[in-house]
């Protein structure tokens, strides 16, 4: 616990500008950070806070309930401190986009695929950004709170009749 | 009075329709195919203890040398084509049985990307409800295609280009 305490304690040093949050809830440490400081902040970690390994990438859709429709979240691990911390950014519906992860970590790849593919964010400078479990030609984005959950051209679910 | 027996009594006469079919049913070897938990299920099928070998229900591995196809489990869109594409390997005459809830009509996955029914793709003869289905269900089943098979008509004629087989169900 002390170690990430001191990641965040590093971090809120060197980005102050750039940090929109820093909550910690029951023992996860969690740092919302700008769209723009995102890359500088995971090699940040990763080469002085030694956040070696990133476990996941994935997405939240807040729609009607923020501003901002979409938040990024990086779950990083380090193996040394037997540690984790949970990086947040915010991306706007407008400017659906975001730096590719890849170029700090490689194991971003595919996770940044199946987010293109399910939540319809482009990554840049991504290697190779196809969809990943959709088929090439599907049309929409599934993991979106407004795509229909039995697929377009089907009348929704009502609940049981009877 | 009576049937004349001109062959004596040692002479099994029958339709040729009803040898070609006693003879389809009694080797109806399945496509090799799971897709869900309904496999395990059909594993457990083809095991020692419920034995599909005794009906001359042999899986076999390759489409080209299938007479029926058990689709077991839930069909994705993703995996409809590969499955189409199975199908269309296989040599007539073929068999499809839909097994459990999912193939029926897409079981719980009443979702954007699961093929609700697997008859929306290939023609059904057998349907087996359950979830999955126990094996003496897909036995059931599988006895069920051969009592079909069994009532087929000119299945002799049609395998040498004399009209249709006709499926009586």
């Amino acid at each position: 616990m002390a170690d990430t305490h001191r990641a965040v304690s590093k971090l809120q040093e060197k980005f102050a500008a750039s940090i929109l949050e820093v909550k910690e809830d029951r023992g996860d440490w969690i740092v919302t950070v700008a769209k723009e400081s995102l890359i500088a902040v995971l090699s940040f970690l990763k080469a002085e806070c030694r956040y070696t390994m990133l476990t996941d990438v994935t997405a939240v859709d807040y729609l009607g309930k923020k501003d901002e429709r979409f938040m990024m979240v990086y779950q990083m691990t380090s193996v040394a401190h037997k540690d984790r911390i949970r990086i947040k950014v915010p991306v706007s519906e407008s400017d659906c986009r975001i730096e590719s992860a890849t170029q700090v970590f490689g194991s971003a790849n595919w996770l940044e695929r199946e987010v293109f593919d399910l939540f319809g964010i482009t990554f840049d400078n991504h290697p190779d950004l196809r969809r990943i479990l959709m088929t090439p030609d599907w049309v929409g984005h599934p993991l979106r709170k407004d795509y229909p959950l039995q697929g377009p051209g089907r009348e929704p679910y009502k609940g049981r009749l009877s | 009075m009576g049937v004349n027996q001109p062959l004596g009594d040692n002479v099994v006469v029958t339709s040729l329709d009803m040898l070609v079919n006693w003879v389809r049913k009694s080797s109806l070897w399945p496509m090799t195919f799971g897709l869900a938990c309904c496999a395990i299920e059909m594993m457990a099928t083809g095991a020692s203890s419920h034995d599909l070998d005794r009906f001359g229900i042999i899986f076999r591995a390759s489409p080209r040398q299938s007479d029926c196809i058990i689709i077991a489990g839930t069909v994705t869109k993703k995996m409809l084509p590969v499955i189409q594409r199975v199908y269309d390997q296989m040599p007539e005459p073929k068999w499809v049985i839909a097994m459990g809830a999912c193939a029926c009509s897409g079981g719980v996955f009443d979702t954007y990307s699961v093929v609700q029914g697997i008859d929306e793709a290939l023609p059904v003869d057998v349907y087996i409800p359950g979830c999955p289905p126990r094996p003496e269900a897909l036995l059931y089943g599988i006895i069920k295609l051969q009592e079909k098979i069994m009532n087929e008509q000119n299945s002799f004629g049609s395998a040498f280009g004399i009209g249709e087989r006709v499926s009586v169900a």
